[in-house]
C-alpha cells in the first residue's frame, strides 16, 4: 500500500489531482455542518447578485438562492450519483465480463453480442430513452448513465478474463476439486480486480459528466433541488446577463473531471505491474556507459571483449550480470558461450553493439574492441553503421524478432538497404538469394509470407537470412535453437555450420547445451554468476572439465542410450548475481570447496586452457 | 499387473472458426485415435514434438479437455468427473509452467490448502501438519509457506506444483514437460526428486517431454507421437536403441550429442495439420517412404516383442 501511494504520488500531476478530489470531497462532506444558507431558500428581492457581495460569497441565482451553499450540495449530490453509478457500472460490467470470459462458447457469444448492441446506440440516446421509460428523477438518471456504461466495463473485464480463464492455475484448481462458483470468486475475480480499479479511477470523470448532461436536459434531480447540471440547465437563460451563475457551477464540473482524471490516470499507472517496470521508459538508442578507463589491449583479433562488466541499476540494488569477462573471436572462429539462465551469457552478447536496454543497463568498465576499435562509448552513429553490417545478431525466438505486420521479404530488403545504397529491384533478388541460401524451399513465393505463416524452423531460416543480408564478419547467436525442435534444431545446426564453413564468418554462440556447444564450436567458455569459470577448445573442456561445476553441469545433462538412471544433480541454485558471495560463486554449491575458496578475489589462469578454480579437477 | 490408467481410440477434433450457428469452417485432428496403457506403477515416457498433440492427450486424461471420441478408463472404471473430490483424488497433472499454474494473488500455504481442504476435508492442525509432510517429501523449507508465487525460482516453482499435485493423495501423476522451463542442474534434482516420491507414495506416472534422454532416463515404456498418432511403443531401453518407426530414428538421431558429428539434417517439416496428407503423416519426410505409405495410414502392430510401429516398412535394428 505504501508502495502504491509512492509510486501515486511519483507522477505530480496525479499527486495534484488526489489533492483537489480530497479537498473538494471533504468539503462536499462536511457542507451539512457548514454555516451555509439553505439551498433552496428562494430571496427573489436578491437575484442574480454578483460574486463577493454581502452574506452571498458566489452571488445568487435568478430566484436569489444563495450560489455557495447551491454548489456545495450540488457538488455533494453529482459526486454521489458519479460515484454510485461507477461502482454499479463497474460491478455490473465486471460480472458479465468475468462469466463471459470465463465460461466462453456460447455463453460468450450471446453476452457478447448484447453487448455490442448495446454499444451501438449513441449513449445519450440510450440515456435519454431509458430515463424516458422510467420517468425523470436523479436516481433513474444514475441507473440509465449506469447501464451505459455497462458495456465499457464487460468488454474489458472479458479480455482480461479470457487471458486468466486459460491460465494453468485455473486447471490445477479445477482438478483439486473447485467447483466454477468457487474458481470465479476465489481465483479469477483476486486477478481481475486491479484492472475494474483501473478502468473504474479513470471512466468516473466520464460518468459525472454524463449525469450532470442529463441533468441539464432537466431529466436528473427535479427542482428545488441542486446538482451541477441542474444548476447549468437553470443558469443557461441568463448565460449574457448573469455569467457568474453558469461559471461557479461549471469550474466546478471542470475541477472535479480535471482532478478524477489525473487520478485515475496515476493509480492505472501505479496499479499496472507493466508500466511500473518501466515499459514506458523508452530505452536508449545504445547502452549507457560509465567507464573510467580503456583497458589496454591484450592482442589483437577480429573481436576481443576485455574485462567488460555490465550491470542492471534497478533502485537501490545492483545486478552485476557480467562481471570482468574477457573473450575473444577470430576470424571463422566459432566460439561457445555457456551457462544457465541468470549467468550473464546473454547479456555479454547485448552488450557488445550496445543493445542492453538502458535503463537500466549500464556498461561499468572494459572494452569490446572490433578490428582494434573500441565499440564502447562509442557514437550511436558508428555503432547504427556496425549493427548488422559487421556484427549480426540472430535471437533465440524468430516470431518476436520479425515485424508481424510486414512480409519477410520486404523485412530482408529493409535489412539490405539500411546499409547499402541499392535499388529495389537489386535487393530483392539478393534477398531471394539469401532465403535460397538458408534453403528456403520455394524462396520466391515465401518471400511474400508474413511471419505467422511460416514454420518455427522456417521463421528462424529468415532470422539467419536477416543476419547475413549485409555479409557480416560476426554473428552472435542467441540460444537460436532453444525454441526449436529437436529435428528442426539439427537441420538449422547444419546450415549454420554450413554457412560458416561457406562465407568465413565468426559466430559467437550462446547456448546452455553442451550437445549443441560440442557439435558446432571450435572453443567454449563456461559462465557462472556473470563470470567465465572455464575456456577453452570444445573437445578438451568437454572431455576433461577443469571447474568443478563444469564438470558437476555436464554430469547433469542426461545422454540418449544411458537408460533408465538417477541423475547427477547439483544441489542449491545458482546465485543471485546483486548478492554474490565473495570468493568463488560456485563455492556454496561445491563439494571441493574449502575455506580459501570463500575469500577473495580468484583468477581465471591459464593460456588456452583457462579455469577460475583454485583446486581445479584436472591441471589446465 | 493391474493396468491404472487406459484410453481406447481416444481421439480430439478441434473447430477452426466457430460460427454462432452452423459448423465450423475447418477441424484439425489434434489427437488421432491413440490407445494407451499404463500399468500400475509404471511409467509411461510420451515423446513427440511441438505440435504433435501430446499435451492435449495428456488434458484429455485428467479431464481437463473434453475427448472427441474414444474412451478413458482409470483403475478400470470409466473416467467420471460427476464428483470431482473423487476423481482429484485419483489422478493430478503437474503443469510445464511452474510459475503459471501458481495462483498469483495466493500464498502458497493457500494454494496448498485448497486440494487438502477440498479433497480430503483437512481443518486445522491436521492441515498443517499434512502441508508441512507434503513440504517436507518435495525438500522446501516450511518458510515458504507465506510468500506468494513470483518470489520463487523455477525449479521451486515446479517442488510447489508437485507438493500441490501430492497434496490430492493421486494414484497417477500426469507430468506435462515437468523439467523443459528448468535448468539443466535444477532439472536433475526434479527428476531425481521425481524418481523418489514415485517409489515412496507408490505412484503411476504419465511423463510427457520433448526431450529424448530425460524420457528414457525415467520411464519403463516410451510411446513415440508425431502428428497426434502414436508411431511406435516398447520398453524404453528398445525405442532408442532400436528404433523401429524412421521417424523414431530421425529423433534419436537429431538429438546434439557431445561427440557425434552434426547429423539428422534431414529437410522437410510436419504436414499442414489443417490439410493433412493422405496415408503416413511421416511419408513426406521418410526415406523408406512408398506409395503404399502415401496412400494408407498404417496401422500400430507389433514388430517384436512389445515393441509396436505404426509403419508399412518398419527398420531391422
Amino acid at each position: 500500500m505504501s508502495l502504491f501511494l509512492k509510486l501515486l504520488f511519483r507522477n505530480k500531476l496525479a499527486g495534484f489531482g488526489a489533492v483537489v478530489l480530497a479537498v473538494i470531497v471533504v468539503l462536499a462532506l462536511l457542507t451539512p455542518i457548514l454555516p451555509l444558507h439553505p439551498p433552496n431558500a428562494t430571496n427573489t428581492a436578491n437575484r442574480f447578485l454578483r460574486p463577493l457581495s454581502d452574506g452571498h460569497l458566489l452571488g445568487t441565482d435568478h430566484l436569489g438562492r444563495d450560489l455557495l451553499s447551491r454548489l456545495m450540495w450540488g457538488t455533494r449530490l453529482s459526486l454521489a450519483v458519479g460515484f454510485a453509478a461507477a461502482l454499479v457500472a463497474g460491478l455490473l460490467g465486471a460480472a458479465i465480463g468475468v462469466m463471459a470470459g470465463y465460461f466462453g462458447g456460447r455463453t460468450d457469444n450471446v453476452t457478447m453480442r448484447g453487448v455490442d448492441m448495446l454499444m451501438a446506440f449513441p449513449y445519450i440516446l440510450l440515456a435519454l430513452a431509458i430515463v424516458a421509460v422510467l420517468g425523470p428523477g436523479l436516481l433513474n438518471a444514475l441507473i440509465a448513465v449506469a447501464v451505459v456504461n455497462i458495456p465499457f466495463f464487460a468488454r474489458n473485464i472479458r479480455g482480461v478474463t479470457v487471458g486468466i480463464a486459460h491460465r494453468e492455475f485455473i486447471d490445477a484448481a479445477k482438478l483439486a476439486g473447485m467447483g466454477h462458483t468457487r474458481i470465479l470468486l476465489t481465483e479469477v475475480v483476486p486477478n481481475i480486480v486491479p484492472v475494474v480499479v483501473i478502468a473504474m479511477s479513470t471512466t468516473i470523470g466520464w460518468m459525472i459528466l454524463e449525469t450532470a448532461g442529463l441533468s441539464f436536459l432537466g431529466l436528473g434531480s427535479q427542482p428545488p433541488q441542486a446538482d451541477l447540471g441542474s444548476m447549468l440547465g437553470e443558469a443557461r437563460s441568463a448565460l449574457i446577463t448573469a455569467p457568474h451563475t453558469s461559471i461557479v457551477p461549471g469550474v466546478m464540473i471542470l475541477l472535479i473531471v480535471m482532478s478524477v482524471n489525473l487520478l485515475g490516470d496515476g493509480i492505472r499507472d501505479a496499479l499496472d505491474p507493466r508500466l511500473r517496470s518501466g515499459a514506458l521508459a523508452r530505452p536508449m538508442a545504445t547502452t549507457r556507459v560509465e567507464r573510467a578507463e580503456a583497458p589496454v589491449p591484450k592482442g589483437d583479433g577480429l573481436l576481443r571483449i576485455d574485462e567488460l562488466e555490465t550491470q542492471f541499476q534497478v533502485g537501490p540494488r545492483i545486478y552485476k550480470a557480467v562481471n570482468k569477462v574477457s573473450l575473444e573471436l577470430k576470424p571463422g572462429e566459432c566460439l561457445g558461450l555457456i551457462g544457465e539462465s541468470g549467468s550473464g551469457k546473454s547479456v555479454t552478447a547485448l552488450s557488445v553493439m550496445g543493445l542492453v536496454a538502458s535503463p537500466p543497463g549500464v556498461i561499468t568498465g572494459g572494452a569490446v574492441r572490433l578490428n582494434g576499435q573500441d565499440l564502447i562509448g562509442a557514437p550511436y552513429e558508428l555503432l547504427r553503421s556496425l549493427r548488422g553490417r559487421k556484427v549480426a545478431y540472430i535471437f533465440q525466438d524468430p516470431l518476436s524478432t520479425l515485424h508481424p505486420l510486414y512480409r519477410i521479404g520486404d523485412q530482408l530488403i529493409e535489412a539490405i538497404r539500411v546499409h547499402e545504397p541499392v535499388s529495389h529491384a537489386q535487393a530483392h533478388k539478393r534477398a531471394v538469394k539469401l532465403l535460397e541460401d538458408v534453403r528456403i524451399p520455394n524462396a520466391a513465393a515465401r518471400f511474400r509470407a508474413y511471419p505467422h505463416e511460416l514454420s518455427g524452423g522456417m521463421r528462424q531460416r529468415v532470422g539467419i537470412a536477416m543476419a547475413l543480408a549485409n555479409d557480416p564478419d560476426i554473428i552472435i547467436a542467441d540460444e537460436p535453437t532453444t525454441a526449436l525442435d529437436v529435428t528442426v534444431q539439427a537441420q538449422i545446426l547444419a546450415l549454420l555450420s554450413d554457412l560458416r564453413r561457406s562465407r568465413g564468418l565468426a559466430i559467437l554462440f550462446i547456448t546452455h547445451d553442451f550437445g549443441v556447444v560440442g557439435q558446432l564450436c571450435d572453443r567454449v567458455a563456461v559462465m557462472y554468476g556473470g563470470r567465465i569459470v572455464e575456456a577453452g577448445p570444445t573437445a578438451d573442456v568437454l572431455a576433461a572439465p577443469a571447474h568443478p561445476y563444469t564438470a558437476r553441469l555436464i554430469a547433469c545433462v542426461p545422454e540418449l542410450g544411458g537408460g533408465r538412471r538417477v541423475m547427477a544433480a547439483i544441489p542449491g541454485l545458482p546465485p543471485a548475481v546483486d548478492d554474490l558471495p565473495p570468493g568463488c560463486a560456485f563455492a556454496p554449491r561445491c563439494e571441493k570447496a574449502q575455506a580459501a575458496c570463500r575469500t577473495g578475489e580468484i583468477a581465471l589462469q591459464g593460456e588456452a586452457r583457462k579455469v577460475r578454480c583454485l583446486f581445479p579437477e584436472v591441471a589446465p | 499387473m493391474t493396468i491404472a490408467l487406459k484410453s481406447t481410440n481416444l481421439a480430439k477434433t478441434f473447430d477452426i472458426g466457430k460460427r454462432l450457428i452452423g459448423p465450423p469452417r475447418a477441424q484439425v485432428h489434434a489427437v488421432h485415435p491413440v490407445s494407451l496403457e499404463v500399468k500400475t506403477g509404471e511409467t509411461l515416457g510420451i515423446v513427440g514434438e511441438s505440435g504433435c498433440g501430446k499435451s492435449t492427450l495428456a488434458r484429455m486424461l485428467v479431464g481437463l479437455t473434453p475427448p472427441s471420441a474414444g474412451t478413458i478408463e482409470i483403475e478400470g472404471k470409466a473416467l467420471n468427473r460427476a464428483d470431482p473430490a473423487a476423481f482429484g483424488r485419483l489422478i493430478q497433472y503437474v503443469f510445464q509452467d511452474p510459475v503459471s499454474s501458481l495462483n498469483p494473488r495466493k500464498t502458497i500455504q493457500q494454494i496448498m490448502e485448497v486440494p487438502l481442504r477440498l479433497l480430503h476435508g483437512l481443518r486445522g492442525r491436521a492441515l498443517d501438519d499434512r502441508i508441512a509432510e507434503l513440504f517436507d517429501a518435495v525438500n522446501l523449507r516450511p518458510e515458504f509457506l507465506t510468500r506468494y508465487p513470483h518470489e520463487f525460482s523455477g525449479g521451486q516453482a515446479q517442488r510447489i506444483g508437485i507438493a500441490r499435485a501430492l497434496a490430492a493423495s493421486p494414484r497417477i501423476l500426469i507430468l506435462d514437460e515437468p523439467v523443459s522451463a528448468l535448468d539443466v542442474s535444477v532439472q536433475a534434482q526434479v527428476l531425481n526428486l521425481l524418481a523418489a516420491l514415485k517409489s515412496e507414495f507408490n505412484l503411476t506416472y504419465l511423463f510427457i517431454s520433448h526431450d529424448l534422454a530425460v524420457v528414457e532416463a525415467v520411464s519403463d515404456r516410451i510411446a513415440v507421437l508425431y502428428f497426434g498418432s502414436v508411431v511406435e511403443t516398447g520398453p524404453a531401453e528398445k525405442v532408442f536403441a532400436a528404433p523401429r518407426h524412421p521417424y523414431t530414428k530421425l529423433l534419436a538421431d537429431s538429438a546434439p550429442v557431445v561427440g557425434k558429428p552434426l547429423g539428422g539434417a534431414q529437410a522437410g517439416e510436419l504436414p499442414d495439420p489443417l490439410n493433412p496428407p493422405p496415408g503416413c503423416a511421416f511419408a513426406g519426410r521418410c526415406p523408406r517412404a512408398t506409395d503404399l505409405c502415401r496412400a494408407e495410414v498404417p496401422d500400430l502392430r507389433p514388430v517384436e516383442g512389445d515393441q509396436f510401429a505404426a509403419c508399412h516398412h518398419p527398420l531391422d535394428p
